[in-house]
């Protein structure tokens, strides 16, 4: 065999190898262009449907009042709003709130989830319990949180926590129950500590299911922040949207709706990419 | 990575059963090893000896008997005797290089020191080129390799096996049969293996052990004095797999098939008496 063959063979190779990229590259960029394009187009049908509707409001002599509901005054709210501060403050405040009831629900639920995967009779036991204060809407402990806790912030962080710990249990147990058992025998082999199931074996395992878990909870956390900050309190974004509507300012009001709904959006997106990021899952 | 003195085993009378009311596993088992010899224990689906294997490694309590390694006791898993699976039961959030640290991170070894003999030892198994590649990335063969150099990074004295190539095709099967073999002897620690294979055994052991019955007991003793490399078409290979597959037969109470109705052939196939 000549090396001149050789050669040839190896370029031609090198070579197809390099085609095969650029072609994959070009379906890839392709298929990303075609994402983005939908989901603007998306967007842009959702404020289409909007303006619509305020459209109509306008036109409409009963309801021409209420037209400052329509995209263009609230987007002209926007830089009146932030100017003054208000989104922030409001911002801030609801996502401290949030924030704060979601530790809560991450560090109690993630145990509880564990136990209740690992341990059988912790499960059969606390079966009948869960389901039944899962079951209670999370706004109806309202009245009792008031009393029990001193400061309406307390109350509100509770709620939040009483609502969003529920998917990370469960989410947690659930991921636990796909584990493969032959992984703590594997563990155990190579001289494990019940420290190292936990932390080396079980929470990089169910990663993924409690993230799942988390990205729930955010989004029942986040419905249930808006009703609790209707009533006692004196700011946040569910206050300003009350306080708006006392006003009469509906431009307002539907700024800070748009801003729930921009917050969400992003707050979802991240767990979603972190999601992404720490699933091992092929 | 430094040569191993491998150790003493001495199993005396052990006895298992799951549960008091489940008929015994085996019974009185008595098994004798020095330190670098390579065990192979034959015997059919059912008979204990992966329960055996599990015992010796301290993955599950003994009934009676004794079970001791160089001396002391088994009642716990340890780094000195580690088990490798029928399935590499890699974890799959992790790269090559961590699969294979993962018992020197619960070692709490230094990290430097950690990924030297990490390195070494993915170098041993030929996988330096898939060190920080995710194991899901890798075939049955590779991840086997992976498991072994796990196993192998704890620097045991004994290593125990439980079907590991079972699952593997033959071609793979049988290279990593002969490379398990000599990276034995090159470190010297002391092999335990069950299977159901006849060739494996041949290939692999310095002894093979024929486990029939039920309760399971050893019945035959074996001696596999040939040379390595152990290639399968050697006809000294050969006519020891016919002796031990006269025996296995006998032992387990099936007529022994003529030459001429086995075929000739037969050294080159994976023959498994008993599936599972």
């Amino acid at each position: 065999m000549s090396n001149g063959k050789v050669d040839v063979v190896d370029v031609g190779a090198d070579s197809s190898a390099a085609a095969l990229k650029a072609a994959q590259n070009r379906k890839k960029a392709k298929s990303m262009g075609k994402s983005l394009f939908n989901w603007a187009a998306g967007l842009a049908i959702l404020f289409a449907l909007w303006w619509f509707g305020g459209y109509l409001i306008y036109i409409n002599p009963d309801t021409t009042n209420f037209s400052d509901f329509g995209p263009i005054p609230t987007l002209k709210a926007f830089p009146e709003l932030i100017a003054i501060g208000k989104i922030q403050a409001a911002v801030f405040t609801s996502g401290y709130r949030l924030g704060a009831g979601l530790l809560i629900a991450i560090v109690v639920g993630i145990p509880i989830g564990i136990l209740l995967g690992r341990s059988v009779v912790f499960r059969e036991l606390s079966n009948s319990p869960f389901q039944l204060i899962r079951m209670i809407s999370p706004l109806s402990w309202e009245p009792i949180a008031v009393i029990v806790f001193a400061t309406w912030n307390g109350a509100i962080i509770f709620l939040i926590a009483v609502a969003a710990v529920w998917p990370v249990v469960f989410a947690t147990a659930a991921g636990l129950a796909k584990v493969d058992p032959a992984w703590f025998k594997v563990a155990r082999n190579l001289g494990a500590k019940p420290w190292h199931m936990v932390t080396e074996i079980i929470l990089p395992a169910i990663m993924f299911d409690i993230l799942t878990g988390v990205r729930l909870a955010l989004g029942v956390g986040w419905i249930v922040l808006v009703p609790a900050e209707f009533l006692g309190v004196t700011s946040g974004l569910g206050y300003s949207i009350a306080d708006a509507r006392e006003t009469l300012s509906y431009d307002h009001l539907t700024a800070m709706v748009l801003t729930i709904g921009i917050m969400g959006y992003i707050l979802d997106s991240s767990c979603a990419m972190m999601i992404k990021k720490y699933s091992w899952h092929h | 990575m430094e040569r191993r003195n491998g150790v003493r085993i001495d199993i005396g009378d052990l006895t298992h059963r799951y549960t008091a009311k489940t008929p015994l596993t085996f019974e009185k088992v008595n098994i004798k090893a020095e330190p670098g010899e390579a065990l192979v224990i034959i015997g059919r689906s059912g008979c204990g000896k992966s329960t055996l294997l599990h015992i010796l490694a301290g993955l599950l309590e003994k009934t009676s008997g004794i079970v001791q390694l160089d001396g002391k006791d088994v009642t716990e898993p340890s780094s000195h005797w580690i088990m490798m699976f029928q399935a590499p039961h890699l974890f799959p959030w992790m790269t090559v290089e961590q699969n294979v640290g993962t018992g020197l991170r619960f070692a709490r070894w230094p990290e430097e020191k950690m990924k030297k003999r990490v390195a070494e030892v993915i170098n041993l198994v030929h996988l330096d080129e898939f060190a920080q590649n995710n194991t899901q990335d890798l075939s049955g063969g590779q991840q086997q390799r992976v498991a072994l150099a796990r196993s192998l990074v704890m620097e045991p004295d004994l290593l125990l096996l439980d079907e590991p190539f079972s699952a593997l095709d033959a071609f793979t099967r049988a290279t990593l049969q002969k490379d398990v073999r000599a990276i034995s002897k090159q470190l010297g620690f002391n092999l335990v293996m069950v299977t159901h294979d006849i060739d494996e055994a041949v290939i692999m052991a310095d002894r093979a052990l024929v486990m029939a019955g039920s309760p399971g007991e050893i019945v035959h003793d074996f001696k596999v004095d040939l040379e390595d490399p152990r290639e399968r078409q050697d006809p000294e290979v050969q006519a020891m797999r016919a002796n031990l597959m006269e025996i296995f037969h006998q032992a387990a109470g099936v007529p022994v098939d003529s030459p001429d109705e086995e075929g000739d052939d037969t050294s080159q196939q994976d023959v498994e008496l008993v599936g599972n």
